[in-house]
């Protein structure tokens, strides 16, 4: 059963083709991941599921629901954690979660024994009756979470759930998400533009860039796509085009030189073909400084599928 | 039905934020007591020249009061909307089954209530300074009717322009830009026969005219009660149009989401 099923959405903002074609669905009960730079096109999607915006052309249906036709029946289905809070400040933790519960068609008893598994479940019970002004980043991002998880929606979307939040607490909220899919059931979408964040909480996902989906996949079939490890030797003394004719008869494809004394390599098992080459090096009297290999990335995987380089694309170089 | 339970949810809401910060109610009574207790001081002797239907210049100033705060707090109701659009609380409330129309409409509702809230202070003041309300009870419900009325009526300009423009700058201007001039083009501080033959007649398009003269109704000796009955639905009337403005301009910015 799909939870989500997405065909040929497309959408213009005035100048930019924010949406050009995007397809993909989502089995339930899986995370999937919209990994891609900013502008890619992920929170325009997102805004699409929740029924937030139309696109102007394509079809979107999330829970067995067209999001344009039965917008209410998409809205009682989901839960929607945006980009930017949204939570009131200037109310409680618990009075923004029972709220919220209201405006879903919750109330009474039910409401307020789910408001407190809810606050427990993201583990802000202690602050729970304090204004959210007074809350840290991460507070404020878990009751963000338990606000679209209080009627127990079967789909949730979580539009760049850990931007902002400083590396212990992203790596907290990991968890976080990991352990919610996992007791609540959930279907999740998740946006990211961190790389080891797709890696991490994706059972599948898919790279966007300039508003089509570049390729979809597990993590590891992604990565799988590419030619094998990479391998980093930087040489003591220089004598670069020696050792790319040595590196090349040690069956390694060379793949580029960094700075002065360093040759990134591809080889299908980097363990396996370290002892040869430095073997090899040794042999021809070149001296090696350090060596290093690395599995390949997502970082590798988009510049593998979009030609271009992530990090100065998401910072819109 | 909907569409109430989810106002009186969002009102809720909205109205204990402003008790969390009750000092707001305080600091917001400041400018009417300074009108109506100094100002009503200084021009004391205003009354001798005739036209006021009282010799007793805050008698005529007080109900007036009561409307003209109602004013302008409904012109700066809009901010709330915009903190709400900023913080995108509304934009949370979208993704939810919460009804559109309860959205802007609470917004006019906890304004509305703190105009009610205030007239009765304004009104405690005044009766503490001497004025009567001869008609009695039914007289109060009136002039907190006409706050009620100007209130939202002007609640709804507020909220359609907060939706329209999104920015706390526009805001301050416009209400800035419409304070003034409404108060001084209506019969708030003089008699209707002491203003120049342009104003009398322009005052009687402005609906903060239509407040001062329902609610004064009341207060003066002679009261007759069609002129509140007929001013009270005027202001019924514009304050449905002007709710019904800014439930457009809220699907407007809806679009352009």
């Amino acid at each position: 059963m799909e939870a989500i099923v997405v065909q040929g959405l497309r959408k213009r903002y005035a100048e930019v083709q924010a949406l050009d074609g995007v397809s993909f669905n989502v089995r339930e009960g899986e995370v999937f991941g919209l990994l891609g730079p900013n502008g890619a096109g992920k929170s325009t999607t997102v805004r699409v599921l929740v029924t937030l915006t139309h696109a102007d052309e394509g079809t979107a249906a999330v829970a067995g629901h067209d999001v344009r036709r039965e917008p209410n029946a998409v809205r009682r289905s989901i839960g929607y954690v945006p980009q930017d809070s949204g939570v009131d400040q200037f109310g409680t933790g618990r009075e923004n979660l029972m709220l919220q519960g209201r405006v879903q068609g919750m109330s009474g008893r039910k409401l307020r024994q789910r408001a407190d598994e809810l606050l427990q479940l993201v583990g802000i019970a202690e602050a729970a009756d304090r204004v959210v002004k007074t809350y840290s980043g991460g507070m404020r991002r878990r009751l963000d979470i338990a606000l679209g998880l209080v009627h127990r929606p079967r789909v949730l979307f979580l539009d760049e759930p850990t931007t902002g939040l400083d590396p212990e607490a992203r790596v907290g909220m990991w968890a976080e998400v990991s352990r919610l899919a996992e007791a609540e059931s959930l279907t999740i979408l998740l946006t990211t533009h961190y790389l080891e964040e797709a890696d991490q909480l994706a059972d599948r996902l898919a790279i966007v860039s300039q508003g089509k989906i570049v390729v979809e996949g597990t993590p590891a079939e992604l990565k799988a796509n590419l030619r094998g490890d990479a391998v980093q030797v930087e040489l003591s003394d220089g004598q670069l085009e020696q050792a790319k004719v040595i590196l090349a008869t040690t069956g390694a494809e060379h793949e580029a030189v960094l700075g002065e004394r360093t040759l990134v390599s591809r080889v299908p098992d980097g363990g396996a073909a370290l002892p040869g080459i430095l073997g090899a090096l040794d042999a021809a009297g070149i001296g090696v400084a350090t060596v290093a290999v690395s599995r390949p990335s997502l970082d590798d995987v988009y510049l593998y599928f979009t030609g271009r380089d992530f990090t100065s694309e998401d910072r819109g170089e | 039905m909907t569409v109430l339970r989810h106002t009186w949810f969002m009102t809720v809401r909205q109205a204990r934020n402003l008790m969390r910060e009750p000092i707001w109610i305080v600091l917001l009574l400041v400018q009417p007591m300074v009108w109506l207790v100094l100002y009503g001081q200084l021009f004391h002797n205003v009354t001798r020249l005739g036209g006021f239907g009282t010799t007793s210049y805050i008698t005529f100033l007080a109900p007036a009061i009561v409307v003209m705060n109602a004013f302008f707090g409904a012109t700066w109701s809009g901010m709330s909307m915009i903190n709400d659009l900023d913080h995108k609380v509304i934009e949370r409330f979208l993704a939810t089954p919460a009804s559109r129309f309860s959205l802007v409409l609470s917004q006019i509702v906890r304004s509305a209530l703190t105009a009610a809230i205030q007239a009765v202070i304004i009104l405690l003041v005044a009766t503490a300074l001497g004025v009567r309300i001869h008609t009695g009870a039914l007289g109060w419900l009136a002039i907190i009717l006409a706050a009620i009325l100007v209130n939202s009526a002007f609640a709804g300009v507020s909220q359609a322009i907060a939706l329209l423009t999104r920015r706390e700058a526009t805001m301050i201007a416009v209400a800035n830009f419409i304070g003034l001039p409404l108060l001084f083009l209506s019969t708030t501080m003089i008699a209707r026969s002491q203003m120049p033959d342009w104003m009398q007649s322009t005052a009687s398009f402005n609906p903060v005219d239509w407040g001062v003269k329902a609610a004064r109704e009341v207060v003066l000796p002679g009261t007759d009660w069609s002129i509140v009955g007929t001013r009270l639905l005027l202001l019924l009337g514009l304050s449905a149009l002007t709710a019904a403005w800014a439930t457009r301009s809220f699907r407007a910015y809806q679009r352009g989401l």
